[in-house]
């Protein structure tokens, strides 16, 4: 670690007296990003192991290393920034692997990329961090909590900033581990634990596709740094080639389980049983976009192959209409926003699998912000929710506090939680000036501007459901008549202070991330694309590729219609959307759980999610345990046990039986056996002669 | 006299096996066996004629274990019959499984 530091505080001033005459970008303290998370990990899980009790302590260093990363992040975005079209810098610290030609170095890519996605995860982590410190403050594992996720932001910084597929995969494993920690943190609870390992089972599915991809590049290529990859991918494979098309396909299989696309979605909803603020901060900003991240940083590999890229924009599209439309009909609070999430995510595979990797980058960074936001609020909702139901003496389970059917005109208990809801929901939704307005309308407009015409429409109507049921969402929690309960009622109260302000520095960021990037096309906007030129070094060999084999992207959509028409179209629609749900549901009555009935027809399939888990679990879950209980009983203890081990045991010993038969005891018996075998060898003797 | 000599021999060592075989009083078992043994001294003089001198060699030798045996299986009998008080061989039946 000091040889780390070391070398980042020495490197530059060497770099700097070589380069003296170009000044190139000079990474500060890059380790350090990477460093701080893990130390706090160390330090937390030590408190978390030898005094339980120091809070204050925890509460000191868990949010605190992540503040010092993103101040360093912070910095080395302004560094990168100044400089136009910088190179890509790897740290390189120690050699990992060197075993034949692989040669894998712990090494860290600094580049546009990299910094901004590192920027994102330890802004969002201290955010959330900090919130956690009011959410948490009662849990008995305190320490443990967060030690679970400064080790979680460890890994997925590593994720972010490691500079070849191996270093990529050490995070994307840690931030699955950490994931399952704590989905089940309260692991008391059976349903907790279980979904914990369903993560983590389905994502194990998805990393299979990542180490197949690793596989094959190694045997392709030979190497498995970005920056050689990518060199020699462009040589090494003819466009559309089968070699490349099966690589990145594996990659995206690691993808759909990753980021929770069809069809390995299944986990992320069941993710919900963890604390509200790793829902937020694992499930909605970071872990999850990992996919997205993967398929950006290997934009060289997907542009190669058209095939992949079709693959991963039909099943982004799909995914983010199928998932937008179980959204519409569920009552669980946190499980609304999670198939929002998973919509979403949906739109940033879309984004990517049509080539337009900056809008999908974009869409990752201020639906970090955004949902988030959605999932805190959520998350003050809930916790107000259990303190009331349980001062009154009445279940608070998690079943009772988070179905909306019991909330219901929260806005006059929390009227902050309230108001930054709304934000997030209106960015979610897309509606001008917020953070989604810009990166959805960029996403929409890249879809149809590259002819997708389908997938075009299908974002539409997806953009159309998402405001549809974020309002529904608003309505059901904030307005309307309260359900929660007479008794229950007089103890609803805000959020503490420290969620609060958590709450309004990320409504902040949701109003404000959107304007980096402001297409030219909009009517009385100033041109500001800065994300778009920030990113360019980054994507441009693989957008290169894209147009010298597709060609440009048009400039009107598939049916007419410039990009500014378009994004006063869908702000419009959306709006219309909002208000038209508004006034459908503010009136309606809604029945407390207990007396509600269960949705039927087609509402009834909504609520049910399609009976997809029903559907895996009749054919894949049951026919692999009947597989294994097979295997179990005939093969292992039938065959292998019985036949093999005990069976050689018994025919010795039924042999040894039957010869002891022979020993009668009687002297008779001997001799006349002597005698016969002598009789037989004279006999044998004879005939021979 | 050499073909004689065998002939008795043969007849005298199928004496001793079918008394071993049938008859069951200890003793009488133990003397067949002396019958057999000496049944193949027999042999040995005989062919010593036309072998050579160590035929009758080993005729001394096989009296000497001859006796050695005689001594140690009638102890063994002895033993028996104070515990069975018969030397029947029907009643010694402990050696089996």
């Amino acid at each position: 670690m000091v040889g780390a530091t070391l070398i980042d505080l020495v490197l530059p001033l060497a770099q700097e007296a070589a380069e003296a005459h170009e000044p190139g970008f000079v990474p500060f303290l890059p380790s350090w990003i990477v460093l701080l998370p893990f130390l706090g990990f160390v330090m937390n899980g030590a408190v978390a192991y030898l005094a339980p009790e120091r809070r204050r302590l925890v509460s000191v260093v868990g949010p605190g290393v992540l503040g010092l990363a993103f101040v360093i992040a912070a910095v080395n975005l302004v560094l990168i920034a100044r400089v136009h079209d910088a190179e890509p810098v790897i740290r390189s610290y120690w050699t990992w692997i060197e075993v034949g030609h692989l040669r894998i170095d712990a090494a860290l890519q600094l580049d546009q990329l990299s910094i901004i996605m590192a920027l994102v995860v330890t802004c969002v982590s201290f955010i959330i961090h900090v919130y956690s410190v009011g959410y948490m403050g009662e849990d008995p594992g305190y320490a443990r909590y967060f030690a679970y996720l400064n080790l979680f932001v460890f890994f997925m910084l590593v994720l972010v900033l490691g500079a070849s597929f191996p270093l990529m995969f050490i995070g994307w494993e840690g931030v699955g581990l950490c994931s399952y920690l704590l989905i089940g943190f309260w692991f008391r609870e059976s349903a907790k634990a279980d979904a914990g390992q369903k993560a983590f089972i389905v994502n194990r599915i998805g990393d299979f596709g990542f180490l197949m991809a690793m596989f094959a590049t190694f045997a392709y290529l030979g190497t498995l740094d970005f920056q050689g990859v990518f060199e020699a991918a462009p040589r090494a494979f003819e466009y559309g080639g089968a070699a490349v098309t099966l690589i990145t396909l594996f990659l995206f299989l690691g993808c759909t389980g990753k980021s929770a696309q069809i069809p390995l979605y299944v986990w992320l909803p069941d993710a919900m049983h963890g604390p509200t603020p790793v829902s937020a901060l694992i499930h909605a900003a970071t872990m999850v976009t990992a996919g997205v991240y993967l398929v950006a940083r290997a934009g060289v590999l997907f542009a190669l192959a058209p095939l992949s890229m079709n693959v991963v924009a039909v099943i982004g599209g799909a995914t983010a209409l199928f998932a937008g439309t179980i959204a519409v009909q569920q009552f669980d609070i946190k499980r609304v926003v999670a198939y929002s999430t998973i919509s979403q995510l949906g739109y940033m595979f879309l984004a990517v699998g049509v080539g337009a990797y900056t809008a999908g980058i974009f869409h990752l960074g201020t639906h970090a912000f955004f949902k988030a936001l959605l999932f805190m609020a959520s998350g003050a909702v809930i916790h107000a929710m259990h303190h009331s139901l349980e001062h009154a003496g009445e279940p608070a389970g998690e079943d009772v506090t988070q179905d909306m059917r019991n909330m219901g005109a929260l806005k006059r208990y929390m009227p902050t939680t309230f108001k930054t809801a709304w934000i997030g929901a209106l960015a979610l939704a897309g509606v001008f000036p917020l953070a989604g307005f810009f990166s959805k309308d960029e996403i929409i407009w890249s879809v149809g501007a590259r002819g997708q015409t389908v997938l075009w429409v299908v974002a539409i109507i997806t953009a159309m459901l998402t405001a549809g049921y974020i309002t529904r969402w608003l309505v059901m929690t904030f307005h309307g008549e309260n359900r929660t309960g007479e008794q229950a009622r007089k103890h609803l109260h805000e959020a503490a202070p420290i969620m609060v302000g958590a709450l309004v520095v990320l409504a902040i960021g949701s109003v404000v991330t959107g304007w980096v990037n402001v297409p030219e096309a909009l009517p009385l906007l100033p041109e500001f694309t800065w994300l778009h030129h920030f990113l360019h070094p980054s994507f441009a060999q693989a957008e290169h590729i894209i147009v010298e084999h597709l060609g440009e992207a048009a400039h009107a959509s598939p049916i007419g219609g410039g990009e500014g028409m378009w994004a006063l179209i869908s702000t419009a629609a959306a709006i219309v959307v909002i208000l038209l749900v508004f006034n459908a549901l503010s009136g309606k009555k809604y029945l407390p759980v207990r007396e509600a009935k269960e949705p039927t027809g087609i509402w009834g399939l909504l609520y049910h999610k399609y009976y997809v888990d029903e559907l895996y679990d009749l054919a894949i879950v049951r026919p692999f345990k009947w597989i294994c209980t097979f295997s179990w009983r005939v093969i292992d203890q039938g065959l292998i046990d019985g036949v093999m081990v005990n069976g050689v045991g018994y025919t010795t010993r039924f042999g040894g039986w039957v010869i002891s038969r022979f020993q009668t005891g009687y002297l008779g018996t001997y001799v006349l056996i002597i005698v016969l075998g002598v009789l037989i060898m004279l006999g044998a003797v004879m005939l021979q002669g | 006299m050499f073909f004689e000599s065998l002939v008795v021999s043969a007849v005298l060592f199928a004496v001793g096996v079918a008394g071993v075989l049938l008859r069951r009083n200890a003793i009488v078992m133990f003397m067949c066996i002396e019958l057999m043994l000496n049944a193949v001294n027999l042999s040995f003089v005989a062919i010593s004629r036309y072998v050579g001198i160590e035929g009758q060699l080993f005729v001394i030798f096989v009296m000497t274990v001859a006796a050695a045996e005689a001594a140690v299986g009638l102890a063994i009998i002895i033993s028996i019959f104070r515990h069975y008080e018969s030397v029947d061989v029907r009643n010694f039946r402990l050696l089996r499984w």
